[in-house]
């Protein structure tokens, strides 16, 4: 589904955040990345959304080419694939169910669809009492919460979540992974990033580790699909 | 679908512009700052205008004529005179009416009035009234009329003499402040309009500039550009309108207090003027604050919409 060809990414200030990297995903796989900060986690990441150019190589998802993309493809693809961050990245003046109603306004979904889905997906992730609150009413764990609804409200094919957990207390961690979990089980593609192993050992899924850019390790879990 | 999303475009700018609060006051107050700005700079040449006006109105060329001067000739002069570009109106004054006029105007002067009477003819000459189109003009008139041009030499006999430089120090003083005020006019008009605009650029700049964040969030949902810009630019025509409207209202008692100070002053009457041209005005403020705030909007945003 996702295949990186040889890719390196150096930034202006010649800071090199990945070397050489060859790495295939699979549909329907669950996928963490570990590795200290700055390993190069997030910038591969965001060479699948094309938030970043690669500096020599490609990114391809199924047979497209991410990098060479149009406005209106780029746009596109951005709908297939669901996205959690370590900050949450909601947005502050739309309360829980209008940051939900927007990502599917977004994707032109009609206001009938909109009405069934997000009480549902407010369920899901256990948010039902928060409908009206705003972002700054809710607490770490509920704002993430919040923000895995988003991103799987529209059925992607795809979730990354980078670093989801990082300002998490154990608690809402295990919360958080439990429902990505359930996400991936349902078929959608899991890509998760961390520097906490922990985290992801308890999964026994397929398990990259980065090191200053370089792919050194790549375990395939007992659950993982063949 | 397209009304769909313009909808939700509409609504979506509407909870924004009211949600976001205190930033929306200060773009609004911003943005009426700017439009009351441009009100008194309206109002400033409407005055203008009306005083400069009036001053060019008081100011014209007299010829008098010899008491010997044919009716026909002055009228073949006046003829003449009314088809030169230069000339807005003339006024011709008989000699009988000269007398008429000159006799009330001394009507409680006995004395006069007894000596007129002692004289067996009119001493009064026929007179010529001239209004230039512009005051600058009066003196081409006069040279016409006075110097060495052939329409003087034919007259010669019958124009007794032209008032003209008696006036000539007024009507050059005039005609330099009229020049004046104007220039100085369009001068304030353009910088003080420039200086507005600008910082009601700046804020809503700003008020985007907090919202960059959200974009960027927008744009990773998969939003399309149209959908992100959108209720800015809504957001932009709210605060446009509403400083549009508080600008009016802001000039209703603010021209009626000034009232009489201005009649006395300028002689023009403001609240007249404001009421007698409230729709263009507001049509006028509408249009510049709408257009400015959705345009500053959509720049503001394109920003943060490249890549």
């Amino acid at each position: 589904m996702i295949y990186f060809n040889n890719v390196s990414k150096v930034y202006p200030n010649s800071v090199l955040s990945l070397e050489d990297i060859n790495l295939s995903i699979g549909q329907g796989e669950f996928v963490s990345i570990v590795g200290h900060s700055g390993a190069g986690k997030t910038t591969l990441t965001k060479l699948i959304l094309a938030e970043e150019k690669p500096t020599t190589g490609s990114v391809f998802y199924h047979s497209l080419d991410i990098h060479t993309l149009g406005h209106d493809a780029m746009i596109n693809l951005r709908r297939r694939i669901g996205i959690v961050f370590q900050d949450f990245r909601l947005l502050p003046n739309k309360t829980a169910y209008e940051n939900i109603a927007f990502a599917m306004e977004a994707v032109g979904k009609t206001d009938e669809e909109i009405a069934s889905d997000v009480p549902h997906v407010l369920e899901l992730v256990d948010l039902s009492n928060r409908v009206y609150h705003f972002p700054h009413q809710m607490s770490g764990g509920e704002k993430q919460r919040l923000a895995i609804a988003r991103a799987i409200i529209n059925q992607p094919e795809l979730i990354i979540a980078d670093e989801p957990t990082g300002n998490l207390d154990p608690v809402n961690t295990l919360e958080v992974i439990q429902i990505l979990k359930k996400i991936n089980d349902l078929g959608t593609t899991v890509i998760l990033t961390t520097h906490n192993k922990d985290v992801i050992n308890a999964l026994g899924k397929r398990v990259i580790t980065l090191e200053k850019g370089k792919i050194i390790k790549d375990e395939k879990g007992k659950h993982s699909p063949k | 679908m397209f009304w769909v999303s313009t909808k939700r475009i509409f609504r979506s700018g509407y909870i924004n512009f009211k949600r976001n609060g205190i930033v929306s006051l200060a773009s609004v107050l911003m943005m009426t700052i700017t439009l009351c700005v441009l009100a008194s700079l309206i109002f400033l040449q409407a005055a203008l205008d009306f005083s400069l006006g009036q001053i060019k109105d008081n100011v014209d060329i007299t010829v008098y004529f010899s008491t010997s001067a044919s009716e026909s000739k002055i009228l073949s002069l006046k003829n003449t005179i009314e088809k030169l570009p230069e000339v807005a109106a003339t006024e011709y004054i008989e000699r009988e009416q000269s007398l008429a006029l000159f006799k009330e105007r001394h009507a409680n002067d006995f004395l006069t009035l007894q000596a007129l009477d002692e004289l067996d003819d009119n001493p009064l000459g026929a007179t010529l009234t001239i209004k230039a189109k512009d005051p600058s003009q009066y003196e081409t008139i006069s040279n016409l009329l006075d110097g060495e041009s052939d329409l003087a030499k034919e007259n010669a006999s019958i124009i007794d003499r032209i008032n003209y430089h008696q006036n000539k120090v007024v009507i050059d003083r005039l005609n330099g402040l009229v020049a004046g005020t104007e220039r100085l006019g369009v001068a304030i008009t353009i910088a003080l309009a420039l200086v507005s605009m600008l910082i009601t650029f700046i804020t809503i700049r700003l008020t985007i500039y907090i919202a960059r964040e959200e974009i960027s969030v927008m744009r990773l949902v998969g939003a399309a550009n149209r959908y992100i810009n959108g209720p800015f630019i809504v957001e932009g025509i709210i605060c446009g309108v509403i400083a549009a409207a508080l600008t009016m209202l802001i000039y209703w008692p603010v021209t009626y207090v000034l009232h009489d100070t201005l009649v006395g002053f300028l002689g023009i009457d403001l609240f007249d003027y404001f009421t007698s041209n409230l729709f263009q005005l507001f049509g006028l403020l509408l249009l510049t604050g709408v257009i400015m705030s959705s345009i500053a909007s959509s720049i503001a945003v394109r920003r943060y919409l490249r890549k």
